[in-house]
């Protein structure tokens, strides 16, 4: 039963990220790719952390703190060159 | 009932991020693909984190999960508001069955500044409202 319930939240996130790739493929305006990378950062961070529960490593949290920190700096600098562009 | 109560969480969580990428592929224009994003995507991370916290049980775990958390909250809605801000200068058509844009000659092409009063078109940046990701399935 819980190799179940794990097996459907990692199923879950990766059809979430399947989502947010084509999105990011297929993204008709240059701010659509860029929310889409914003997306995927985030759902590899719960992937990060869903595996740090199910594998009983602590210190992989690390790693989704700089995970966040680095993807915010990326889309703020996203944000300063689609408004410069223009 | 620890066990009960993470495996809650992770699942609630995990399926708010399905949603978030469900709606950044369905949703038919930046702005609504934007809001489903910032909001599904994040309270989906917090409460994977909040699982991932009381799994643990752990002082210096629940200080970087709270970390994590706070960071989190603080940050979307500051990256989603100058994305979208700045896919409104780009010119990013909106929605066709859009019915009201309240920017709409707010906002003064030349400095990107907001004003108050209703300045003239020819000033202001105007965004058309033609976008459907899905024309060929309606």
């Amino acid at each position: 039963m819980i190799e179940f319930v794990w097996n459907v939240i990692l199923i879950l996130l990766s059809a979430g990220l399947m989502g947010a790739f084509i999105r990011l493929a297929r993204g008709p305006s240059l701010p659509d790719r860029v929310i889409a990378l914003d997306l995927i950062s985030v759902l590899a961070m719960g992937f990060i952390v869903v595996y740090a529960v199910r594998f009983n490593q602590p210190n992989f949290l690390d790693v989704a703190i700089i995970l966040a920190l680095i993807s915010f700096v990326g889309t703020i600098a996203f944000a300063y060159y689609l408004e410069r562009r223009v | 009932m620890r066990d009960f109560i993470v495996m809650l969480l992770m699942f609630v969580g995990s399926f708010l991020m399905f949603l978030a990428g469900v709606g950044i592929l369905r949703m038919p224009d930046l702005f609504l693909r934007m809001s489903s994003t910032a909001k599904a995507g994040t309270l989906g991370a917090g409460l994977i984190v909040l699982g991932a916290a009381i799994f643990f049980n752990d002082f210096s775990i629940y200080s970087r999960a709270i970390a994590i958390i706070i960071f989190l909250l603080l940050t979307s809605p500051v990256a989603a508001h100058m994305i979208g801000r700045a896919a409104y200068f780009d010119g990013v058509p909106l929605w066709k069955g859009t019915i009201r844009d309240d920017l709409h000659g707010h906002y003064r092409s030349a400095t990107h500044s907001l004003e108050s009063e209703s300045i003239p078109v020819e000033d202001s940046i105007v965004v058309e409202s033609e976008a459907d990701d899905f024309e060929e399935e309606n």
